[in-house]
């Protein structure tokens, strides 16, 4: 890109979106390879050289685009390409595919049908992507353009209405204006607290002191939740204009983004859009002359979920260890540096330039009565399409889990769905209408959190899982306050006695009694959720917990020391792949017929796994 | 990597890009682990005094956080992925087998130094779990049965 | 001035003061282990935790911390306060049973046994140390370091420090291992001896032993201590 002069008007804006448009032809071929980190991991870099190389092979370069964007969302069917302009939908593709797709699709509007999607419950194949039953009953608004833009042009994002909303906030609106509609609008914190936006960015305009910060909290710590990536991989400058947008209407002149290490590629997306915000003036002193200055800093976590947490956040951009604080004194009065401060999810930022070009009423018409808007989730475990959905709050779990998540993999029968990450709790199948909303969520015993939903089958023990998420929360523990870090240790122990067969009866009351008092005497969120996928579990899943206390069973089939790997007599053919890759010779064969010693099997799945014959059960 | 020599002036520079800003710690710890595979406690001394951040901060944070480590590492990080989509598709089978093989547990490395074993939380990459990660590589859809080749041919391609 | 209620007393108190020093300063006990009136309050231990209306909700509070506001109505003792304070209490004896002052704590609230598997640490990670070495000593040689079930207070490196100048406020400030008390009868049972107006050992010696040397009076042992 040519040396830019910045851009301090929206009438320039205009301008350079219009001289964007015109440059670009809706009607030319063009190919969106889907380069976030799900599609990447499959290749899709590599199919992504492959079409660059193959069209400047055919000499198409001034014919054909290709982009590559940020995360679709589908990965269950990655790698992701769309060709254009129809937009024809291919997934799984692989790079030698691609001089097919160019020759058939690009230049002839043929289709390749192997490639298409084909919905596994009826058979039916989708041409366009809006066919596709996964996106076709979202609502993508902050997703939209994901999978439209290149993440790392901002001429992109200025091309299809990039910075309007910014432009409209600082030549046209107060910063009273911009709060009322942002509060009027019912936006409420994504990040997993669900407090009210507007209200705390009023709070914090009204909080004493001329130096305030505001900062994006990209530190997705919950394990299977991956919309912050999506979002901060695949349109880091919708993140970028709400915070500008939020700075000047509460007041702020240094922002800062935490983002977790492990997100090399976010970090790299973030820190290009920062630099070219700043090269078009969106970022810098004068922003639209308006008077309002302002830059935003990138700050890397170094490995802690509790640093989501927005004082453990806070210790950590000032460089100490991410311990939180007690809350009497909100991080808005006094946060960062003592300084007051507005800290909001990448999500919640990211829906503000939404709301201010499209108006509150317009958001506050989407959703529930108290939760409004879109929720973004995280749909991963044992669901047909993994991946992110966009839907309206309200929306009930079973329309996610079964109309867009195309129901249970492998025909299995659903047990639970875990929405909110390790602070969550489960939601049994009785309770699948319940309409995903912040209150409704909560009262249930799980909650909203940061978008995690997890589908669980028959197959999953919910005593095993509560100690997982209890294990990973112990781990995280910063160690400082004693219900946490003393109780969940002793809420572990007596989990883990649990499925290693070694329950009590006495345990299932003394494991509520804990539970109780680290939600109720925890300093932080962490600890005060951190009893929850146990509460949750005790209270609907009762009887896999006495099952496994009086009866020594684990009735999922899960837990190690409660089942047994036996080899069926009559399936048995005597092939002897179990036998050779038993780590712990545990298989002997008496003539045709292979048996497993119990005494030496240690329960690691590998003979079940290679038997041609699903010979080999567990009981 | 064996146990590293002091290298002040490198250090030096790395502070300098960040203007000495005390907030920028993590930061500049995070380029000293990349540059030694761990962070010297020669690095840490000068990085406190550079600073001018108390000692027992400095080596507080370096223990706090889970990019940081306090000795060498191996030549190869295996990274298992026991995040919630690939744990409940089983990796934690991947990481016993892992165990078993290399001789050591979670978070340790093998007294040669080769490898480094990892557990992680999440790597993003749910659709293909388990997921397995060794240097720059991805391996997806892990099971117990793959352990043993893959670190072969990890092992093979750097003889 | 700000005008609350505690525990049915209404009471007027300067702004800026926490629950907790207004309770003592009415007499009204409070436990706690990680508070030091002449250090910066912590609010680790949750011991001193109290239910708070403020008007809108009512929930736990760390008294050390809490300021107090307007019109708040405080309670020091409810059901579930105490319930939470017994069970923290029985969280740290099961990481330190030889500790006095947790075993005269847990004989105040009743408590008599432990259910969990017992350890023998001997630091419960208050932070008083770390506090006093930094606040009052102006030194800053000890700290907290690691996370989680890893958290201990060392020096840096674990070696000898430079700063530490052997002043000892450490251990004298350290509600832990001052006092030992050998009083755990057998796994989770606690001997509860210390509270008790005569303890075994001013019949059998005369006096009270625990202050003197490691307390060993109380068990059924026929030594001379003199």
């Amino acid at each position: 890109m040519a040396k830019m002069n910045k851009i301090r008007t929206p009438q320039g804006l205009e301008a350079l979106r219009n001289s964007l448009l015109q440059q670009r032809d809706p009607k030319k071929p063009r190919v969106r390879v889907c380069l976030g980190t799900g599609c990447r991991a499959r290749g899709s870099l590599d199919v992504a050289k492959a079409f660059m190389n193959e069209i400047k092979k055919q000499c198409l370069d001034i014919q054909v685009e290709c982009k590559q964007t940020g995360c679709h969302g589908f990965c269950e069917r990655g790698p992701v390409v769309v060709i254009g302009p129809k937009e024809i939908f291919y997934q799984r593709v692989k790079s030698r595919d691609v001089p097919e797709i160019v020759s058939k699709t690009l230049l002839n509007g043929e289709v390749v049908d192997r490639l298409l999607y084909i919905n596994p419950a009826t058979g039916q194949k989708a041409l366009y992507e809006y066919e596709v039953p996964f996106y076709k009953k979202q609502t993508r608004l902050v997703l939209a353009n994901n999978g439209r833009i290149d993440p790392t042009n901002i001429l992109d994002y200025i091309a299809i209405g990039g910075y309007q909303a910014l432009a409209k906030a600082t030549t046209t609106m107060s910063c009273e204006e911009i709060i009322d509609t942002v509060e009027k609008s019912g936006l409420r914190g994504l990040g997993g607290g669900g407090f009210p936006t507007g209200r705390k960015w009023r709070l914090c305009r009204e909080a004493a002191g001329d130096t305030k910060f505001v900062i994006g909290n990209g530190d997705e710590g919950d394990p299977g939740a991956f919309s912050d990536r999506s979002l901060m991989e695949g349109n880091p400058h919708s993140i970028l204009e709400g915070m500008i947008i939020g700075a000047y209407a509460i007041g702020a002149n240094q922002g800062y983004l935490y983002v977790r290490a492990e997100y090399p590629l976010a970090l790299k997306h973030l820190q290009i859009a920062l630099d070219q915000a700043r090269e078009y003036g969106f970022l810098g002193k004068n922003i639209f002359n308006s008077g309002f200055d302002l830059d935003i800093t990138i700050n890397q976590g170094g490995g802690a979920f509790v640093c989501g947490e927005s004082s453990a956040l806070v210790a950590s951009i000032e460089g100490k260890m991410g311990e939180p604080k007690a809350k009497y004194i909100h991080t808005v009065e006094r946060g960062l540096w003592n300084k007051p401060t507005n800290l909001n999810n990448v999500k919640t930022w990211a829906n503000v330039p939404l709301i201010i070009n499209n108006g509150a009423d317009w958001y506050a018409e989407i959703g529930t009565e108290k939760s409004k808007g879109t929720g973004i989730f995280s749909l991963v475990g044992k669901v047909n399409n993994t991946g992110l959905v966009e839907i309206p709050m309200g929306t009930p779990l079973r329309q996610i889990i079964y109309d867009i998540g195309g129901g249970i993999l492998g025909g299995k029968k659903f047990k639970a769905v875990q929405t909110g990450g390790p602070s969550g709790g489960c939601i049994p199948e009785r309770l699948l209408d319940l309409p995903v909303d912040f209150e409704k969520l909560t009262a249930a015993g799980s909650m909203m959190g940061s978008g995690g939903m997890i589908v669980i089958d028959e197959n999953t023990c919910m005593v095993d899982l509560a100690r997982y998420f209890l294990d990973f929360l112990q781990n995280e523990s910063c160690g400082k306050c004693v219900p946490c870090r003393e109780g969940t240790k002793r809420m572990l122990e007596i989990i883990t006695d649990i499925t290693a067969g070694r329950g009590k009866e006495e345990d299932l009351e003394l494991l509520q009694e804990l539970a109780e008092t680290v939600k109720d005497f925890s300093l932080c969120g962490l600890g005060k959720t951190a009893p929850n996928t146990v509460l949750s579990t005790l209270r609907y899943f009762r009887d896999e917990y006495e099952a496994h206390v009086r009866d020594r069973k684990c009735p999922a089939g899960v837990c190690k020391d409660l089942i047994e790997y036996v080899i069926l007599e009559d399936k048995c053919t005597g092939c002897g792949a179990c036998l050779k890759l038993c780590p712990q010779q545990a298989i002997d064969a008496y003539g045709l017929i292979h048996t497993i010693d119990p005494a030496k099997c240690v329960r690691c799945g590998i003979c079940r796994d290679v038997c041609p014959f699903e010979a080999v059960i567990v009981r | 990597m064996a146990e590293s020599v002091p290298e002040y002036s490198k250090v030096d520079k790395t502070i300098e890009s960040y203007s000495c800003e005390k907030s920028a710690l993590i930061a500049i710890l995070h380029e000293i682990e990349n540059s030694y595979g761990y962070l010297p406690a020669w690095a840490l001394k000068h990085v406190s005094e550079k600073l001018n951040v108390p000692m027992i901060q400095v080596y507080g944070v370096a223990s706090f956080y889970d990019a940081f480590h306090l000795t060498p590492r191996g030549k190869h990080l295996i990274r298992v992925c026991l995040g919630t989509a690939c744990y409940l598709r089983g990796s934690a089978r991947v990481l016993e087998a892992l165990e078993s093989e290399l001789g050591i547990r979670d978070g340790e490395t093998t007294p040669n130094l080769e490898f480094s074993l990892q557990s992680v939380r999440c790597l993003g990459a749910c659709a293909l779990a388990p997921v397995m990660v060794v240097g720059e590589h991805h391996f997806d859809k892990m099971t117990p049965t793959k352990v043993h080749s893959v670190l072969k041919r990890v092992h093979g391609k750097n003889e | 001035m700000v005008t609350l209620t505690i525990n049915g007393a209404k009471v007027q108190v300067e702004e800026g003061s926490t629950i907790l020093e207004v309770a003592r300063f009415y007499g009204m006990d409070i436990p706690t282990l990680c508070y030091h009136d002449e250090l910066t309050p912590y609010g680790a231990c949750r011991l001193c935790m109290v239910e708070v209306d403020d008007g809108r909700r009512t929930r736990l509070v760390a008294s050390c911390l809490y300021p107090v506001r307007e019109g708040i109505r405080v309670r020091t003792n409810t059901e579930r306060v105490i319930k939470g304070r017994k069970l923290i209490l029985e969280l740290l004896l099961a990481r330190c049973p030889s500790s006095k002052t947790l075993q005269d704590l847990a004989s105040k609230m009743g408590l008599e046994h432990v259910r969990f598997k017992m350890e023998n640490e001997d630091c419960i990670l208050c932070g008083l140390c770390v506090r006093m070495c930094a606040e009052q000593m102006g030194s800053g040689a000890i700290g907290f370091v690691g996370r989680g079930q890893n958290r201990e207070v060392v020096t840096p490196f674990r070696m000898a420090s430079e700063i530490c100048r052997n002043c000892g406020a450490c251990m004298y400030i350290c509600p832990v291992v001052d006092l030992q008390c050998r009083g755990v009868k057998s796994p989770g049972e606690l001997c509860n001896s210390c509270l008790v107006i005569t303890p075994q050992c001013v019949e059998k010696y005369g006096q009270v032993m625990c202050t003197l040397n490691s307390c060993g009076a109380c068990l059924e042992k026929e030594e001379k201590i003199v």
